[in-house]
């Protein structure tokens, strides 16, 4: 099941740059995110399947972002033939092969229980998302890709360094020196120590740089920026949770060597400073691209601190994981139908999407709801537990200034978006040729309504899925 | 055996230093490619028992740090024609000042990490932290986007000296070392096929400066 999952994009890539046709290219992304997104059911639906191969191995917490991946992918998909519909001058080739790469390789990620397996999957999603993020080739495209790649090279630089650093952890207490999760995780308490604590913090700022947190996140804005909006949901939810997994098996072998006090105080800083950062950015922003990059260090940082809340908050973030992905997904897609029918991103061009574009525009206004918390979305159920956690764990001062970040964000986020959607368009605006159609529509309300239904009624198979995926980051199987 | 390794290490600390001094790119991208090669000799002085399966992985790393990344970058500034780093961040002394001082702190700062006993006499761990910070140096103070790819060349070599420490336990290092070494490579092409250096004419990166709060 593994290599059907990780080989099949790959297959369909290969295939869909065999094709001529620049219009019927597009089709092979929705038969890949459909496909995928049956196998990835199928997988989730059956208790035991292994592989032969021991580095590969499906557990809870890949299986948590194997379905957000997924899904988010069917549904964008879609939307990309849509897109690529309005963009038929480009030539898509590279844009759809790359697309389906990306997929097959964040399977990988979540297969992969070897470490250095992972970090070369890792490296992979960097490479293969720069022709993405280049798309347009403007010179603005150019700057975007060009600090992506510098920027996110050095984090994976450094997650290297990290993860040699965790190697030579096992080697210097006279264990065989491995990088298979099995076996750090059955040694974990006698790892050497300084050793580890290094490791930790070159793997929290490799991978972090990833994810994007602050200080590292400068790359994000640009890219999202200037990446098409399916490219920024595939960012936004997709690399940020397989870079998240990555950081959630560093955790995990700290956790099982005893060292949570350490961690959880690094995480929980990292934490803070990123939702700091990035509601300061947030505040007055004009491009409502870059001000969803910064909702994405945002967010990035709640999961971070989720996981330095430790226990009572783990189930909150793994939800997290999956309602922030979902959403980003909507407000992605839904901007880049704005920024297509104004040929703007800035506030001072952009305004009364509500009116111009009715389906877009609502959706655009509901996602901004959800992503702050609002009830009854399915982010307000993982915030909100995210908070509690942080009470019952008797971390006060955090869970307040958690809350404060929050209503920040929210009264920052919320002017930006309010411009956008409210008013009347210009005249200008209101004669481009750009309309709401069903492929560039249905999949954003899909991925809404997936939202608003976490919010009001958790489907009993997901919550066990991330109980399962909680114990399992606790040692207990 | 440790003899030899320490002078080998000793010259690509004076090479990092080197590069942190000149303003020549040509210069700068030679010493790199210098240390690159001197660098992916090192598993053959390191096998007790040299395997077949090492021996061979010499072959690409010497192949793209020493020859094939360096000439990629060559060519690419002979397209450009710019031949000097013209005021980075910080001056060439200040920064070769800042390299000795990166080298101070690594070595303090290797001494805090406990090292097995076959490793204890060789100074791989303060060497690779001081290349990863010189690394670091040139990447954050050179504006030229050739001369950060040297930087990032740089920063990855360090890497590469850490990886000798695993190379007999876990020889995949060496593997993993050399895909970050095509990563690059894949890297430096990008610029030259999608010409960087033309929408921008003399690829400083000050000049990216469209994208800004």
């Amino acid at each position: 099941m593994a290599f059907a999952l990780i080989f099949l994009p790959i297959l369909m890539a290969a295939l869909s740059a065999a094709i001529p046709s620049n219009h019927l290219r597009p089709w092979f992304l929705p038969v890949t995110g459909v496909a995928h997104l049956a196998l990835t059911l199928v997988t989730l639906a059956s208790p035991n399947l292994t592989t032969s191969a021991a580095w590969l191995v499906l557990d809870p917490l890949g299986k948590l972002i194997l379905l957000v991946v997924s899904t988010l992918f069917c549904a964008s998909s879609f939307y990309a033939v849509g897109y690529l519909r309005h963009r038929e001058e480009r030539p898509n080739r590279v844009f759809c092969a790359c697309l389906m790469v990306f997929l097959g390789i964040m399977s990988l990620v979540t297969w992969a229980h070897h470490l250095g397996l992972m970090w070369v999957a890792i490296e992979g999603t960097t490479l293969v998302t720069a022709p993405l993020i280049y798309f347009n080739h403007t010179q603005r495209s150019i700057e975007a890709t060009w600090k992506y790649l510098l920027v996110g090279s050095v984090g994976i630089a450094l997650a290297l360094l990290g993860t040699f650093f965790l190697a030579y952890a096992s080697l210097h207490t006279g264990l065989e020196a491995t990088l298979t999760l099995e076996g750090i995780l059955e040694h974990a308490p006698k790892l050497s120590k300084p050793w580890l604590h290094a490791s930790f913090v070159l793997l929290l700022v490799g991978y972090g740089t990833k994810m994007g947190l602050a200080p590292m996140h400068s790359w994000k804005p640009d890219a999202y920026g200037e990446a098409p909006g399916v490219v920024g949901a595939m960012l936004a939810g997709g690399v940020t949770s397989c870079a998240f997994l990555a950081l959630l098996r560093i955790y995990h072998i700290c956790f099982a060597a005893g060292e949570a006090a350490y961690v959880s105080r690094l995480l929980l800083f990292m934490g803070m400073l990123s939702m700091a950062v990035a509601s300061l950015f947030m505040v007055g922003q004009r491009d409502f691209k870059r001000m969803l990059a910064y909702s994405s260090v945002e967010h990035m940082g709640i999961l971070v601190l989720g996981l330095g809340i430790g226990a009572p908050a783990l189930y909150g973030t793994m939800l997290h994981v999956v309602t922030n992905g979902l959403t980003k997904g909507v407000l992605f897609l839904s901007a880049g139908n704005i920024h297509r029918a104004y040929g703007s991103k800035s506030t001072e061009q952009v305004c009364g999407a509500m009116r111009r574009l009715p389906l877009s525009g609502t959706l655009f206004l509901v996602g901004f709801l959800a992503i702050t918390g609002s009830p009854p979305f399915g982010p307000f159920i993982s915030e909100f537990s995210i908070l509690n956690g942080a009470f019952d764990a008797g971390r006060f001062v955090i869970g307040g200034f958690f809350l404060f970040l929050l209503l920040v964000v929210f009264i920052g986020m919320g002017a930006t978006v309010l411009k956008v959607v409210q008013g009347r368009a210009s005249f200008e605006a209101r004669n481009t040729p750009y309309r709401d159609s069903f492929l560039t529509a249905a999949p954003i309300a899909i991925l809404m309504l997936l939202v608003l239904l976490v919010g009001l009624y958790i489907p009993p198979p997901l919550t066990a899925l991330i109980r399962d995926a909680v114990l399992f980051l606790e040692g207990q199987p | 055996m440790t003899n030899l390794l320490n002078t080998i290490l000793v010259i690509v600390l004076m090479l990092n230093l080197f590069a942190l001094g000149t303003s020549r790119i040509v210069s700068v991208i030679r010493t790199v490619a210098a240390q690159g090669a001197l660098l992916s000799l090192l598993p053959l002085l390191l096998h007790e028992h040299l395997t077949l399966a090492a021996a061979l992985t010499v072959v690409p790393t010497f192949a793209l740090k020493g020859i094939i990344i360096p000439g990629m970058m060559i060519h690419a500034l002979r397209d450009v024609k710019i031949k000097r780093e013209v005021e980075p961040l910080i001056g060439l002394q200040p920064s070769v000042i800042l390299g000795a001082l990166a080298t101070v702190f690594a070595l303090l700062f290797a001494d805090q990490l406990p090292l097995t006993d076959a490793h204890s006499g060789a100074l791989i761990v303060p060497t690779a932290i001081a290349t990863v910070l010189a690394g670091f140096i040139l990447l954050t103070t050179r504006f030229k986007a050739l001369t950060q790819v040297v930087g990032y060349l740089v920063l990855e070599n360090g890497i590469f000296i850490f990886g000798m420490l695993l190379v007999e336990a876990m020889p995949l290092v060496v593997e993993m070392g050399v895909l970050l070494d095509l990563f690059v490579g894949i890297f430096v092409i990008c610029i030259i096929v999608n010409q960087i250096n033309q929408a921008f004419a003399s690829m400083d990166t000050r000049r990216l400066v469209s994208l800004k709060e």
